[in-house]
């Protein structure tokens, strides 16, 4: 995983140590595959398709993308106008298309209570304990569910004399409150569904990694009388921390583009519009392509940005996957 | 791997600890299930059972009440919407899974000049969140003509699936390159060696990624939703999502179109956990 080059391809012919065999063999047949005039084509054959795929998907996208912010294109009409800065200078002085970032700071809140929960099953799952199995099964299985029917879920569980006002009113705390009626609850109560959804991702990928913590180091922390916190403190957290590090990443550019729920839910009514709902909306409902493109093109420099920041703070080992 | 050493002496006392430990689990397990409960238990209801109420908890009289599951069959067009996401599976995973695997192969087999950019073109392409590229890519998707049609979302999924291309790269490592030489001496070309020999021993990588594309493509919202806006070309998400409007409050019918959804994602998970836990876990911290 900590490979920066493929050492396993092969050697290029001038190799230092040419094994004995392999000289005679290229010595009685020149044309093996190594030196076949298609073997310099090879590997492009191979790539030509995903690269295809790969730049029409995503680059030439990002590229037009970045062009459309500069213009008051509608997406359709075939004249667009260059407008300079001023998609960028109206998205950052039209209060209303910027307040959708405060709506993230619920989201956000809501990932750290996500990742600390995550925690503290991972910690207490990977012990030994009764019903194990069954207990990571429930908590992870809410993140394969599909987003429209948990959608369809918790519009039901947060409506009036729905499941929340039942257990409520069962428990003798009877409220007579509208859960996605003002935008106080409504965005508390969306982010909670988003704990709920996702808490399992979290919870695997901890359990994943504090089980590859080799075993002895528990147990010479268990000889030398570490108790249950002192493990957690210096063995878990230490042990996880590339995940740690990637799971607040995922948090926070996940807070910043977050759809599907609040859009199923509340289509964005009663301030619970994120940034890409409103990319959405003033893209394919009001036609404002430009001001889309520039509103997208922000998020995406924020993620890098955000990115690019936590690969300075946490130098991890992941970094470079090729 | 479970983390039981034999010699730990766990203080068995049932102590506070323990007791908390459980009841924080119970609790969790609760809230997961709860809500879901609800929903299958509104889906077995007659329309006057929810309307006049004894409340989201109370259990329906007839359990064997499957009528809002038939209609929300039927008029909510779920034959149509499994078929389509049926065969927006099939040609999304067969496409990630050839694709992946040349892409792999061909990175980690080969020398060959713009090496390093071609890594970096798929390494930085990672970094590009789906949900912000839309606004263009649809004008893509559009120019190909392939906009309302299921060619689009199966195009996507399979033009954007970097991790996929981790996942095998990181397989294709941990195969000897001996077997690739052996072949080869035999004279095999690249592509017979990928094809009869690196790719049947994929299979695990395989597997991984088909459990991953399958349930993430089963899921997906968004991309069906901008790309077929069509009502016969609605994949179980957007087929779902249309319920809000003709069933209006009916949750009755809702709540059984919900659970029809959710009903294949239980099965699948039931009989494939082990996997799926760990495909998860192998996919995310690509």
């Amino acid at each position: 995983m900590t490979r920066t080059t493929t050492s396993t391809a092969a050697p290029p012919p001038a190799a230092p140590h040419p094994g004995e065999r392999r000289t005679r063999r290229s010595a009685g047949r020149p044309r093996t595959w190594r030196d076949h005039p298609l073997r310099r084509v090879t590997p492009w054959l191979f790539l030509l398709v995903p690269l295809a795929l790969l730049v029409t998907f995503t680059y030439v996208p990002v590229g037009n993308m970045i062009y459309y912010s500069f213009t008051d294109w509608d997406g359709v009409s075939p004249d667009r106008h260059h407008v300079g800065a001023d998609n960028y200078v109206q998205l950052f002085t039209r209060p209303e298309l910027f307040r959708v970032f405060a709506v993230s700071l619920y989201y956000l809140a809501a990932s750290v209570v996500q990742i600390a929960i995550a925690l503290w099953f991972a910690t207490v799952l990977s012990f030994d304990l009764r019903f194990r199995n069954l207990f990571k099964g429930i908590l992870f299985f809410p993140y394969l569910i599909n987003g429209v029917a948990i959608g369809f879920v918790f519009l039901y569980f947060f409506q009036d004399g729905g499941t929340l006002d039942a257990i409520l009113s069962f428990l003798g705390a009877g409220t007579d409150h509208a859960w996605l009626g003002d935008p106080e609850s409504a965005n508390t109560s969306l982010a909670g569904v988003s704990v709920w959804r996702f808490t399992g991702l979290n919870f695997v990928l901890f359990l994943g990694a504090i089980q590859s913590v080799p075993g002895e180091l528990y147990e010479a922390a268990q000889l030398d009388g570490a108790t249950r916190r002192q493990q957690f403190r210096h063995i878990i957290v230490p042990g996880i921390r590339p995940v740690l590090s990637l799971s607040v990443i995922l948090a926070i550019s996940g807070s910043l583009s977050v759809f599907e729920i609040p859009y199923i839910m509340t289509g964005g009514a009663t301030g619970t519009s994120t940034f890409v709902i409103q990319t959405v909306k003033l893209a394919f409902q009001f036609n404002k392509t430009g001001l889309a493109s520039a509103c997208a093109v922000v998020l995406l420099l924020i993620i890098l940005l955000i990115t690019w920041v936590q690969r300075r703070l946490v130098p991890d080992e992941k970094v470079d996957l090729v | 791997m479970t983390l039981t050493a034999p010699g730990r002496p766990r203080r068995r006392s049932l102590g506070i600890a323990t007791t908390l430990t459980y009841v924080s689990l119970v609790v969790a397990s609760l809230v997961v299930l709860i809500p879901l409960a609800v929903v299958f238990l509104t889906s077995l209801k007659t329309s006057r059972e929810v309307a006049d109420g004894g409340g989201a908890l109370s259990l329906p009289d007839d359990w064997l009440n499957f009528s809002n599951y038939a209609t929300a069959f039927t008029d909510g067009h779920m034959l149509t919407a499994f078929g389509n996401t049926a065969f927006i599976l099939l040609f999304s995973i067969t496409g990630t899974v050839v694709i992946g695997s040349m892409t792999a192969y061909a990175v980690d087999r080969f020398e060959f000049r713009f090496k390093k950019l071609v890594m970096a073109l798929f390494l930085i392409a990672t970094l590009v969140p789906g949900v912000t590229t839309q606004v263009a890519t649809f004008q893509v998707v559009n120019s190909f003509g392939l906009f309302d049609t299921r060619w689009a979302p199966i195009l996507l999924y399979m033009g954007t699936d970097i991790v996929s291309i981790y996942i095998f790269l990181q397989f294709i490592r941990g195969i000897p390159t001996s077997l690739d030489e052996a072949a080869r001496l035999d004279g095999a070309n690249a592509f017979t060696i990928y094809r009869k020999i690196i790719f049947p021993m994929l299979k695990p990588a395989i597997a991984t990624v088909v459990i991953i594309k399958g349930i993430t493509t089963y899921n997906d919202f968004y991309i069906p939703f901008l790309y077929m806006p069509s009502e016969d070309l609605g994949t179980i998400s957007t087929a779902l999502f249309r319920f809000k409007g003709p069933f209006g409050a009916h949750w009755e019918n809702i709540s059984a179109g919900a659970i029809l959804v959710i009903l294949p994602t239980l099965l699948v998970f039931l009989f494939l956990q082990r996997y799926i836990y760990n495909g998860f876990a192998q996919g995310a911290t690509k």
